[in-house]
């Protein structure tokens, strides 16, 4: 290439003595030209976020440092220059994009402010031609009212607002190279379409050199010129977006790219005529009450779960897809007497157990149980495997060897050795952890898994793994599930029904494929419209 | 557990006072094999200095032996500061626990009973409460155990609201698990290192106030103890220098031992700081 912005060659990052590995990045190398967009894919731990890092001289130094190599950004080597040209450089020349928007902003200064310091330190202005500058600026990422953005704090925007502003920081500067490193990951999907858009058109405009870091081949698809695809320290693959996605060479590729769920809704099956739950306009609000001893106004209500009526086959999945903060999480703990719903009905085999108390609700919990979203929240760090799978059905009546009988085939069923069942959670990986969860709620032969976004915090290949093996589950034990996800790809993969959530309500309900085909409601076609990577199908 | 010590052993100072407070622990114990006689027993040469008579730090102004007094003395304070800490751990993580977890009503009742004894300024109260029941041993144990275990109470309760509404928490209420349980079996065990290393920190208060009390003449006339040698050497400070010093560097480094043994038990259990690192 005649005219490269970023040539990274043969870089090695050295890792502390002690880690994992003993580099977290070996013999990268990469190039970026103006107005190009590079994508590096990788799953968790294959050293792509150290690479973004590494280029804005923001290793956590002295433990891990580029070790080898030369990043050659328009002649300048960026492993040698001094800490003042680094600080020049970062910001006015590269400059950066974080995942969360909620944590790279300073919460105590608004917005305005934020982007006002660039100036400061960069060019010299005047405080009126700076502040003109910072609302021109929030106009340009399409802000509403950006006179009055400029003067509030982070914490008054929405999570999709505060990233446009972290890009509007970005662009301050009008840099040769932005990296962007997961940007969209912490947006909801409608959310993620708009800000990928405007980075693509703010790199039109100014000719910018984008680094995208993403473990998401549909955004890879909607926004890559180019791609490189990561792993354990080591580009496998590099090549223009057509070739990696539709013809990838190297294994991983091939496998990483045949993890993506497809947005073909997989083919219906028969629907049993026996209902196993009932959800009559169960309500849900939070708030609004106050202490005993806390005097003055209450405090505002949320209504979390809105006259939400559902129904659930046996053997049926019923997905409930929504964007943060549409409740399905919330009714997903109602459904399991997590919570108490404020009203409403939740009948199971022909019982309400909204009306049941703690005890009465005690032999109720052997036909409902829960998978959990967070492996690293959901196993008691301080209790050994065998004991967390075990305790349900000894709780529920089971004797000691009972339990672990049962507790050695649940073992073997979720695919983890025999071994597991002295060892501690924190010696198993997120996947693993994943298993332990699903055979801790299978302990107790359930009919009903409220599945609660099992799979959102694993990395794809091993999402497949867990998404066959609830697959092979339900059709082992013949089990209904309530599948809350908000990831229509999975949804389209895993449910026979779906039912769409926004603000508390379910807006439409009916058959995956028939929601993928022909949605009614407006708000499930922005839904599906912004699914990223659309046109791409492998 | 090997992991631990490692964590432990990095700390030097950590160590040092771990030496310490052994060694203070082992003069405790044997206490009454060296010095047999009562420590109360008095000799006819007072006023001898550190060496003299055979009075290895010296005698007080009837005779008494200050090296066994400072001996017998480590057994009372560590006994005294031990059961006051294992009582007030008990009784802070009941209230700490059950306002934790159940919230609302519970939570405000609790707490408010814990704030109003936190509002009467410790010490005072300590005295208050041993000069209304007699000076003994017990009642010094009480009044110690009643100042301090709000502190605890806050701990316990700020550790279990966290906790509350972790995952592995909620999946134990959806296989069934009674409240009892889930407190004891499973949030219990994950606050057990803070509670730790507030116990520990704990212990070395409760010397420091045991002294106090003694100093000021409360505590149990019967035993001998640092705060009472203090207070009885006080007056000849000008003249036998020995009789107040002694005990005073005693209770210098063994709280001194004992703090330096919270902060190695805060850094090698407290997970925040062990990132930091």
């Amino acid at each position: 290439m005649t005219n490269t912005l970023l040539k990274i060659s043969n870089v090695d990052i050295s890792l502390p003595e002690g880690s994992e590995r003993l580099l977290a990045v070996e013999n990268l190398c990469i190039d970026l030209a103006p107005g190009e967009t590079l994508c590096i894919v990788g799953e968790s731990g294959s050293g792509k976020s150290l690479t973004a890092r590494a280029l804005m001289g923001l290793l956590p130094a002295p433990h891990v440092r580029v070790s080898q190599g030369q990043i050659n950004f328009c002649g300048e080597d960026l492993t040698k220059v001094s800490e003042r040209r680094l600080r020049e450089i970062r910001g006015s020349e590269i400059s950066m994009i974080f995942q969360e928007p909620m944590t790279a902003l300073n919460p105590v200064m608004t917005i305005g402010g934020q982007i006002d310091e660039i100036f400061r330190y960069h060019v010299s202005m005047s405080a009126a031609e700076r502040r003109k500058r910072a609302i021109q600026l929030l106009d340009d990422v399409q802000l509403p009212d950006p006179a009055q953005i400029v003067n509030s704090y982070p914490h008054e925007l929405s999570g999709g607002q505060r990233q446009r502003a972290m890009i509007a920081m970005a662009l301050a500067l009008e840099p040769k190279i932005l990296i962007a490193d997961e940007p969209t990951t912490a947006l909801d999907v409608t959310t993620q379409a708009q800000i990928l858009k405007l980075i693509s058109d703010m790199q039109a405009v100014h000719q910018t050199g984008v680094l995208f870091i993403t473990h998401d081949f549909g955004v890879v698809a909607d926004i890559a010129d180019r791609v490189a695809v990561m792993q354990y320290g080591h580009v496998v693959e590099t090549g223009t977006v057509d070739k990696v996605l539709n013809h990838p060479e190297h294994p991983y590729t091939q496998a990483l790219i045949s993890s993506v769920p497809s947005l073909v809704p997989r083919p219906a099956r028969a629907r049993s005529e026996e209902t196993v739950l009932e959800v009559q306009n169960v309500n849900k609000t939070f708030g609004g009450g106050s202490s005993f001893f806390n005097f003055g106004k209450p405090s505002r209500v949320v209504h979390a779960v809105k006259d939400v009526t559902i129904e659930l086959r046996r053997g049926e999945t019923l997905g409930v897809v929504g964007e943060s903060g549409s409740g399905k999480s919330t009714l997903a703990r109602c459904i399991i007497r997590l919570m108490d719903s404020d009203s409403g009905k939740i009948i199971l085999d022909g019982v309400n157990i909204c009306d049941l108390n703690r005890a009465e609700m005690r032999p109720w919990r052997a036909k409902i149980q829960m998978v959990f979203q967070d492996p690293f929240a959901s196993l008691n760090p301080r209790v050994k495997v065998g004991q967390i799978i075990r305790q349900g059905p000894i709780i529920q009546g089971a004797t000691q060897e009972e339990a672990e009988a049962r507790t050695l085939e649940l073992l073997k069923i979720v695919g983890l050795d025999a071994r597991a069942f002295n060892r501690y959670p924190h010696e198993f990986s997120g996947g693993q952890r994943q298993r332990i969860g699903i055979a801790r709620a299978l302990a107790l032969n359930p009919e009903i898994l409220v599945a609660d976004e099992p799979v959102s915090a694993l990395d794809v290949s091993i999402q497949t793994q867990i998404l066959s093996l609830l697959d092979e589950i339900r059709t082992k034990m013949n089990l209904s599930m309530v599948f809350i996800t908000h990831d229509l790809r999975v949804a389209a993969q895993v449910c026979d029904r779906l039912a769409v959530m926004r603000y508390g309500e379910i807006v439409e309900t009916g058959a995956t494929a028939d929601i993928f085909d022909a949605p009614q409601h407006s708000y499930t076609r922005d839904l599906l419209a912004a699914v990223p990577g659309q046109n791409w199908e492998r | 557990m090997n992991d631990f010590w490692k964590r432990f052993s990095r700390n030097r100072s950590a160590v040092l006072g771990l030496l310490i407070l052994c060694l203070v622990i082992f003069v405790a114990s044997i206490a009454s094999l060296i010095y047999p006689d009562d420590p109360f027993l008095y000799s006819k040469y007072p006023l001898s200095k550190p060496g003299e008579n055979g009075f290895f730090l010296g005698s007080d102004s009837i005779g008494r032996d200050v090296a066994s007094g400072i001996a017998h003395g480590a057994k009372t304070s560590l006994l005294i500061g031990l059961i006051a800490t294992l009582a007030a751990v008990l009784i802070g993580v009941i209230f700490g626990a059950l306002a934790g977890y159940y919230g609302g009503l519970v939570d405000d009742i609790l707490m408010r009973v814990t704030e109003v004894f936190q509002t009467i300024p410790s010490f005072i109260f300590a005295i208050l409460l041993v000069a209304i029941i007699k000076p003994s041993i017990e009642s010094v144990v009480i009044a110690i155990t009643v100042v301090s275990w709000p502190a605890v109470a806050r701990l316990v309760r700020g550790e279990f609201l966290a906790l509350k509404n972790r995952e592995f928490v909620q999946a134990c209420h959806t296989l069934g698990m009674s409240d009892y349980r889930i407190m004891l079996k499973e949030m219990l065990p994950n606050c057990l290192s803070p509670i730790i290393v507030i116990g520990s920190l704990m212990v070395a208060t409760a010397i420091l106030i045991e002294s106090g009390l003694a100093f000021l003449g409360l505590g149990d006339p019967n035993v001998m103890s640092w705060g009472f040698q203090i207070s009885d050497g006080r007056s000849m400070l000008r003249v036998a220098w020995w009789i107040c010093t002694f005990p005073g560097i005693a209770i210098l480094i063994t709280v001194l031992a004992i703090n330096l043994v919270g902060e190695g038990l805060n850094d090698a259990l407290n997970p925040r700081l062990r990132e930091r690192n």
